[in-house]
C-alpha cells in the first residue's frame, strides 16, 4: 500500500551552534546582525542570538528529501519563536520530525512537519507536499 | 506606522541575473548539513537525470532575500526595519534548480496590512530563467512589530 496516512518519518536532531549560523549567513547572504551580533540581538529585545527560521526551515525540509518519497513540489513554513542560540560549544538542539497528514487524490502526498526548540515548536503550519 | 497602501500591487521587474554556480550549491548544502550526492556531486546529478548538481529546496532563499531587502528598504513604503520579522515563508517548485540556471526574479507586492498594531506585507517572486523558464515562486509574509506594544 506504500505510503499511509499518519506514518512517521525518521527524526532529525540537530545542534545548531554560533558557528554554524555565521556560516549559514554566509552561505545564504543573510546578515541581519540578530543571527550573529549579541548585543545587537539584546539590543531588539531579544533574549540572545537568534538563529535563522530560514535554517531551520531547511533543517525541517531535510526530513521530507531524507525521506526520499519523491520531489518536493511545495513547502510551507511559519516562524513562530526563535530558536536561541548561546555562545558555547553545545548551541541550541533542534529537533525535527514530520509525519504523513495527507495522500491527495492527485496522488501527492503531504507531510506536517514540525521543529522544536527547548520543547516548543519554532515552526507552525510546516507542510510540504512531495509527487511520488 | 502603516505602510503605504499604494504599493499593492507594485511589480519589481528583473534588474539582474543570478548564475547559481556548483560551488555556491556545496555551500548552501554544507550550511544545511544536506550532503546528498546530487547537491554536490556533477556525476550523481547526471545519473539522476539532471543537467548539472542541483539546489536544495530552500536555496532561492539568496536571491528572494535580495530581492525581498531591495523592497523593503525603499523610504516612501515606511517600513522600520528594525522592528521587521519573517512571518511565513512558501515555495512552490515547478522545475528544479541547477548551476549553470541564469536566474530572473520578479517581484509583485501582493498585500499590505494592519492587524492589532501590527503591519503585515506579502511580497510574491517568480523566479525564472532568463529565458522564461519557471523555477520556482516564493511568497514571503513579513511582519512589522507595534512600536506600542513592545514599549508597554
Amino acid at each position: 500500500m506504500g505510503v499511509q496516512v499518519g506514518d512517521a518519518l525518521p527524526v532529525l536532531r540537530v545542534r545548531i551552534t554560533r558557528a554554524d549560523l555565521v556560516k549559514y549567513a554566509g552561505a545564504a547572504l543573510d546578515f541581519n546582525p540578530i543571527h550573529w551580533n549579541e548585543a545587537f540581538a539584546r539590543g531588539v529585545g531579544l533574549p540572545d542570538v537568534i538563529g535563522h527560521g530560514m535554517l531551520t526551515m531547511a533543517l525541517a525540509g531535510r526530513v521530507v528529501t531524507d525521506w526520499g518519497m519523491g520531489a518536493l513540489v511545495d513547502y510551507t513554513a511559519r516562524f513562530t519563536r526563535p530558536v536561541v542560540v548561546p555562545n558555547d560549544d553545545e548551541g541550541a538542539l533542534v529537533e525535527l520530525s514530520g509525519k504523513v497528514g495527507a495522500v491527495n487524490d492527485d496522488g501527492t502526498i503531504r507531510v506536517d512537519l514540525s521543529a522544536k526548540f527547548e520543547g516548543r515548536a519554532v515552526l507552525g503550519k510546516a507542510i510540504a507536499v512531495v509527487r511520488p | 506606522m502603516a505602510l503605504e497602501q499604494g504599493f499593492v500591487g507594485r511589480e519589481y521587474p528583473p534588474d539582474s541575473v543570478y548564475v547559481v554556480g556548483r560551488e555556491k550549491i556545496r555551500e548552501f548544502a554544507e550550511a544545511i548539513g544536506d550532503l546528498r550526492a546530487e547537491y554536490l556531486d556533477v556525476e550523481a546529478a547526471r545519473a539522476l537525470g539532471y543537467a548539472d548538481v542541483v539546489a536544495p529546496p530552500t536555496f532561492t532563499t539568496i536571491v528572494n532575500l535580495a530581492a525581498i531587502n531591495k523592497i523593503v528598504n525603499d523610504p516612501e513604503l515606511g517600513l522600520d526595519y528594525s522592528r521587521m520579522v519573517h512571518g511565513d515563508q512558501s515555495f512552490t517548485f515547478h522545475q528544479p534548480v541547477v548551476a549553470g540556471d541564469r536566474l530572473a526574479l520578479t517581484t509583485t507586492v501582493e498585500s499590505i496590512s494592519r492587524r492589532a498594531g501590527n503591519d503585515f506585507i506579502t511580497l510574491r517572486a517568480e523566479i525564472r530563467t532568463e529565458d522564461g523558464e519557471p523555477r520556482v515562486t516564493t511568497r514571503a509574509l513579513l511582519v512589522v512589530r507595534d512600536t506600542d506594544e513592545e514599549q508597554g
